[in-house]
């Protein structure tokens, strides 16, 4: 064995640092901008340009300069660490991990591996195929399914900035326990005979490859950056819409509307929160800064998470693509068990919070 | 070679077949590009993420849109 020549390892050592070297400057620049962000406005819309920081212009103008760049920076730095950290797992993995499980201790592991896994709901039919085809039971398959996208990246980031971490955190955890129970539920009822036959039908041939396998930070960090590129592009229109309306009731809506007409003692609210979520999915980024303003001015908790969780979870969209693979009536129990779950969430919330 | 784009039309699996073609014109490649969209045919590669690109009938990337300099790294890899 020969050792390696000297003049390999330094550029092997530059190319190893130089991507955090870049990752480290963002972090700073963030974190300054984040800091900054509120004290600039306020500077420059109260001071620099003498608007009354109280009066219902200024409030609203300074809510939707200040909320858009939150919003943007908090989107921007979550993603990134999100898909970096993700890179590490793949569909292919969580495959292998819940292979062999029995339902109950399955269906805990597919929703804590559905919030982890890097998973579009664009796959969410080869992905359900690719699970029921390789054995994974379908009630376990489903909590996957549907924690996937409910306990989504972008709806626990805007909630965290928008309402504080403890609403971010029993979104979560309602998020986790209707995937776990609604996928038990789904399980025990035998639905099995309900699925498309093509699905069980499907061979997998070939050996699978595993997508997060050999890749470098490098890849890693180009990957983060490429997803938060995309993501903005997709949303930014939403978001600017959603902030602006948040921002004219702000200013203008009074400052218990909500409450009277829909608080938590009205029993119409959370029902009508759930049905109004269907088919709005696209939009989950411009309606929570509008929810904000809404529960500022009285709409209780339980039923903004309720609307936030029939957003991501019980979209149009995703039942017309699961439609391929589930027959009307397994897709009819998936809606029913999704959604009850999700009223129960949200009346409990509304009572207990 | 016999490339095949993989995904049933979403924004990334456009994306990808765009920069297929921009990398194959590039290298000079000779080749036949597919889009596979039926959710049976994808699902019978074993694949499981969307987009995914297979050569010659082997599954190379599933997943992912990869960069410009990655994706001709894959073709010149798969073309010797």
């Amino acid at each position: 064995m020969t050792a390696p020549a000297p003049v390999d390892t330094a550029p092997a050592r530059e190319r190893l640092r130089s991507p955090w070297i870049g990752v480290g400057v963002a972090a700073v620049l963030w974190i300054a901008a984040y800091a900054m962000n509120r004290p600039f406005w306020e500077w420059l819309i109260g001071n620099v340009a003498g608007v009354d920081l109280e009066s219902r212009v200024g409030s609203s103008v300074e809510f939707f300069v200040y909320d858009t760049i939150k919003i943007a920076l908090l989107l921007a730095g979550i993603i990134f660490v999100v898909t970096v950290l993700r890179s590490f797992m793949s569909v292919e993995r969580t495959r292998a991990l819940l292979g062999g499980r029995r339902e109950g201790v399955g269906n805990v592991a597919a929703a804590g591996l559905g919030v982890v896994t890097p998973f579009c709901s664009c796959s969410a039919v080869p992905g359900f195929i690719g699970f029921v085809a390789a054995g994974v039971p379908l009630g376990v398959t489903m909590s996957f399914l549907i924690a996937s996208p409910m306990v989504n990246e972008v709806a626990i980031v805007l909630l965290f900035g928008l309402f504080g971490w403890k609403v971010a955190a029993l979104y979560v955890t309602a998020g986790l326990l209707i995937a776990i129970v609604a996928g038990w539920v789904i399980g025990r009822l035998r639905l099995e005979r309900w699925v498309e036959p093509f699905v069980f039908e499907t061979t997998l041939r070939g050996q699978p490859i595993d997508s997060s396998a050999g890749l470098s930070w490098s890849d890693r960090f180009t990957m983060g950056r490429e997803e938060v590129r995309s993501i903005i592009v997709k949303i930014w229109p939403y978001l600017l819409v959603g902030i602006g309306v948040g921002a004219v009731i702000h200013g203008w809506v009074p400052e218990d509307f909500f409450a009277r007409i829909a608080g938590s003692g009205n029993p119409l609210a959370v029902p009508a929160a759930v049905v109004l979520g269907i088919p709005l999915y696209s939009n989950a980024a411009g309606i929570l800064p509008l929810v904000e303003a809404l529960h500022a001015k009285g709409l209780a908790i339980g039923t903004v998470l309720a609307f936030m969780m029939s957003v991501v979870a019980l979209s149009l969209p995703e039942m017309i693509l699961l439609r391929r693979v589930l027959k009307p009536r397994l897709l009819a129990a998936f809606v029913a068990v999704v959604g009850t779950g999700i009223l129960a969430v949200g009346f409990l919330f509304n009572v207990v919070l | 070679m016999d490339i095949k784009v993989l995904g049933p039309g979403c924004t990334n699996c456009k994306t990808l077949e765009a920069r297929v073609l921009e990398a194959v014109t590039e290298l000079g490649i000779d080749s036949s590009i597919d889009k596979v969209t039926d959710y049976h045919a994808i699902a019978s590669y074993g694949v499981m993420s969307t987009p995914a690109l297979v050569i010659d009938d082997r599954v190379v990337l599933t997943g992912r849109v990869p960069a410009l300099p990655e994706l001709r790294d894959i073709l010149t890899g798969a073309a010797s």
